[in-house]
């Protein structure tokens, strides 16, 4: 993201105030997930809820947790599988 | 009834009680009767800013304790008649000496009295802010362009949200145009962007507000200075007047108009 503004704006040196935002918006998506520990908790059971539908799951051994990476965040989840539905046929 | 504004930011210095001298001293010169309400207790403030600081005779704990009577302990500002009082914090005292239940009755009982109460907030997110907010019908969160400020910004604005506060408003403030215009400093936009929440005013950086302090004379009363008048601007928003934002004066150095002049200006 960094890098794609640098080249729009045709300078080695991006403005100090875009590094400033870009910072801001990662740590804030970082700090508004964590903030409320029922917040992932509620995303968790959620998830659960979808997942279920289309497979069995080990609803026990579900984590879902936020990571922060280089120029993103993401939300990972790690689903423990015992068993697959039969695929519902597209239409 | 009056309305009680809580002015907080969490992160200390970044001007939550100059803006709460500023905002309480433009509302009586606009007439309304307004009670400065310092809720840092422990480190109190708001009197030196005000010039009040001789006159304190018995603080908010001596009121919520029952040692005093609330109309005992209010120091009136006689530079604005009958319009502007202050109730000092405890110097003495911690924020365990006070409970969110009792700033609560305490702003009511205000309230009865004024048509606004500003209650000048500590910083951080623990039982002072919560004392301070318990009895609000408004809050007014003050940063400054910067990423640790508009970080516990975020932070007030979340636990803000989360206590149902009826209205939350950001205060930018020490704005500095020439910065801004150079990129090195984030605009307006960015912030409001980032925060997603509503805008009361923008006061630019100002020498004016330590010469201000150092007198105990808030700068609205300077109406030459800039930040003096955008806190003004900002009570009148507070009465409901639809006041544009002041535009950001460039102070241009001499360089930087040579700059422009030889058209290295961004
Ligand atoms: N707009 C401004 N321009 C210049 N100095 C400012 C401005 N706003 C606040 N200050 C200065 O910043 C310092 C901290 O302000 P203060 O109101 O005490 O912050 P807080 O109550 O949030 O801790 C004070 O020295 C004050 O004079
Ligand atoms: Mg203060």
């Amino acid at each position: 993201m960094l890098d794609i503004l640098g080249k729009v704006f045709g300078r080695d040196e991006l403005p100090s105030k875009d590094i400033a935002k870009e910072r801001l918006r990662l740590v804030l998506v970082h700090d508004r997930a964590t903030v409320s520990p029922q917040f992932l908790e509620l995303i968790k059971e959620e998830v659960i809820d979808v997942i279920t539908e289309y497979m069995e799951i080990d609803s026990n051994g579900v984590e879902v947790s936020i990571h922060s990476l280089e120029s993103s965040v993401a939300l990972v989840a790690s689903i423990p599988i015992k068993k697959m539905k039969r695929a519902i046929k597209a239409v | 009834m009056g309305e009680v504004i809580v002015v907080t930011s969490g992160k200390g210095g970044v001007g939550k009680t100059t803006t709460a001298a500023n905002l309480g001293t433009a509302l009586a010169l606009n007439e309304h009767r307004v009670v400065l309400v310092d809720a840092d207790i422990g480190l109190r403030n708001l009197d030196v800013v005000m010039g009040l600081e001789n006159r304190i005779v018995y603080d908010l704990v001596d009121v919520t304790s029952g040692v005093c009577r609330l109309k005992q302990a209010l120091i009136r500002d006689k530079r604005f008649n009958e319009n502007l009082f202050l109730l000092p914090a405890a110097q003495t005292r911690d924020k365990t000496a006070v409970t969110p239940e009792q700033m609560k009755a305490l702003d009511e009982e205000l309230k009865l009295e004024f048509d606004y109460v500003i209650v000048d907030c500590p910083a951080g997110i623990e039982q002072g802010f919560r004392n301070a907010i318990a009895g609000a019908d408004r809050a007014i969160v003050v940063t400054t362009p910067e990423v640790s400020a508009v970080r516990d910004a975020d932070r007030i604005i979340g636990l803000l949200e989360a206590s149902e506060m009826a209205e939350v408003q950001l205060l930018i403030n020490r704005i500095r145009p020439n910065m801004v215009k150079r990129g090195d400093m984030m605009d307006i936009d960015d912030i409001i962007d980032i925060l997603a929440v509503d805008l009361i005013g923008v006061v630019p950086e100002d020498d004016r507000i330590v010469i201000a302090t150092n007198r105990g004379e808030p700068a609205v009363l300077d109406s030459t200075s800039r930040s003096g008048q955008a806190f003004r601007n900002v009570a009148c928003r507070i009465t409901g007047e639809q006041v544009p934002l002041m535009p950001l004066e460039i102070e241009e150095g001499f360089m930087a108009r040579m700059k422009h002049l030889l058209g290295f200006g961004r």
